[in-house]
């Protein structure tokens, strides 16, 4: 019993699971002191989808860093200093009026780390990764993104090496807006696809 | 391996579970697991191949029952039991109860994996077709794309082949392609103005 007189939360068979591994990890000292903390806090600090907003807000306001962006991905996001595991070979592809583009991982739950985090729970379950191949349009809608009916839709399935990013478009009057001001008019799910702003 | 991970294009599924933003990790275990996986991958040299063909082995109803980080929990359990690190007997002891694992390796190791292929055969614009076939093993072909034709709208650089690097020392690298599929070709269901572009290694094509 802890201090408020409630009983602790019962714990779950994962969560038994998973002790019983790192227990015996540790003791065969596998793990180093503070390693689990560590790497957590990279996850949940250091990266995330600011830093591929970042991105977006410097094509929106330089075109010859977007020219730069849209030829070698990699390059240029590793210009604003973002790069490493799932980024080395970064492409990005550009919405126009006339095109929409979204990315998905059919396999597993591939993703550019670097420029947008850790994917969230629904990019990896299975409903996005079987639908958003047969039925791109219909589950756009469905998630809130509606098309016009003759936007040409390009789906990106992450299967090799290259990780994608979607270039979102600009939104209208925004136009004396500060790169850190546009940046934050960038969300996640429209690098993803699954939005236009 | 024709697995239940595979799962582009497979019907019955609801709506997406979406939320506009979460926590990085649902609660403190997720994120020991994921670290979990780190450690066993780094102590055995797992490659990337032989990573994802450990979570691809899951049970079918396990996987699609269990979250993502379960999923990285029982694939770094499996390896580590398989690497000598742990036993099956000792993780079951501590946890108090069952504790599954992921299915055996059901391709045989690869020894020769072939010379390396160091230029692309195809450029962008060529027409393609994916192989049809069923390797027994690790591959990052998806199912849907089999037997289909396409077009190659990008050459990449050149890397190693996972379904060679899955299973053994043995590597082997190749260009890869992102090919650009007609879903209409891939679905036979009319629908306009819609493509799918999947990233495949050299060996999974041919001329079409």
């Amino acid at each position: 019993m802890n201090e408020e007189g409630h009983h602790p939360a019962p714990v779950s068979p994962v969560e038994q699971r998973v002790a019983a591994l790192e227990a015996l990890l540790t003791e065969r000292g596998l793990v180093p002191e503070g390693f689990i903390e560590e790497i957590t806090r990279r996850y949940e600090s250091d990266i995330g989808p600011l830093n591929g907003a970042t991105v977006v807000a410097r094509a929106w306001t330089d075109p010859d860093y977007k020219q730069r962006l849209l030829a070698d991905g990699t390059a240029a996001i590793a210009e604003l200093g973002f790069g490493g595991a799932e980024g080395d070979h970064m492409v990005v592809v550009e919405n126009t009026p006339a095109v929409h583009n979204v990315i998905v991982c059919t396999l597993c739950s591939c993703y550019p780390w670097p420029t947008l985090g850790l994917p969230p729970a629904w990019y990896k379950d299975p409903p996005y990764r079987a639908r958003m191949v047969r039925e791109p349009r219909a589950l756009l809608a469905e998630m809130g993104c509606r098309l016009p009916g003759d936007t040409e839709i390009r789906v990106w399935d992450s299967s090799a090496e290259v990780r994608y990013l979607v270039l979102p478009e600009r939104p209208a009057g925004t136009e004396g807006m500060t790169q850190a001001e546009l940046a934050g008019l960038v969300t996640r799910d429209s690098m993803i696809g699954v939005a236009r702003l | 391996m024709d697995g239940i991970h595979d799962l582009g294009g497979k019907q019955g599924f609801g709506s997406v579970a979406h939320s506009p933003e979460e926590p990085v990790f649902p609660g403190p275990w997720h994120a020991v697991a994921r670290a979990l996986m780190t450690v066993v991958a780094g102590a055995v040299e797992a490659s990337g191949g032989e990573f994802r063909h450990s979570i691809e082995r899951m049970e079918p109803g396990h996987y699609l029952t269990s979250s993502y980080y379960e999923h990285w929990l029982t694939a770094a359990a499996t390896l580590a039991v398989e690497h000598g690190l742990v036993t099956r007997a000792e993780l079951e002891g501590r946890a108090g109860g069952r504790f599954p694992l992921s299915g055996p390796v059901l391709a045989p190791p690869v020894v020769d994996a072939g010379p390396d292929v160091d230029e692309p055969r195809f450029g962008v614009g060529d027409r393609v077709r994916v192989r049809e076939w069923h390797p027994p093993g690790h591959t990052r072909c998806p199912g849907y794309v089999r037997g289909k034709a396409g077009t190659v709208v990008r050459v990449d650089g050149i890397h190693s082949v996972p379904d060679i690097e899955a299973h053994g020392a043995a590597r082997r690298r190749e260009p890869t392609y992102s090919v650009r599929f007609d879903a209409a070709e891939l679905w036979r269901d009319g629908q306009r103005d819609v493509s799918v572009h999947v990233d495949l290694w050299d060996s999974y094509l041919e001329a079409a």
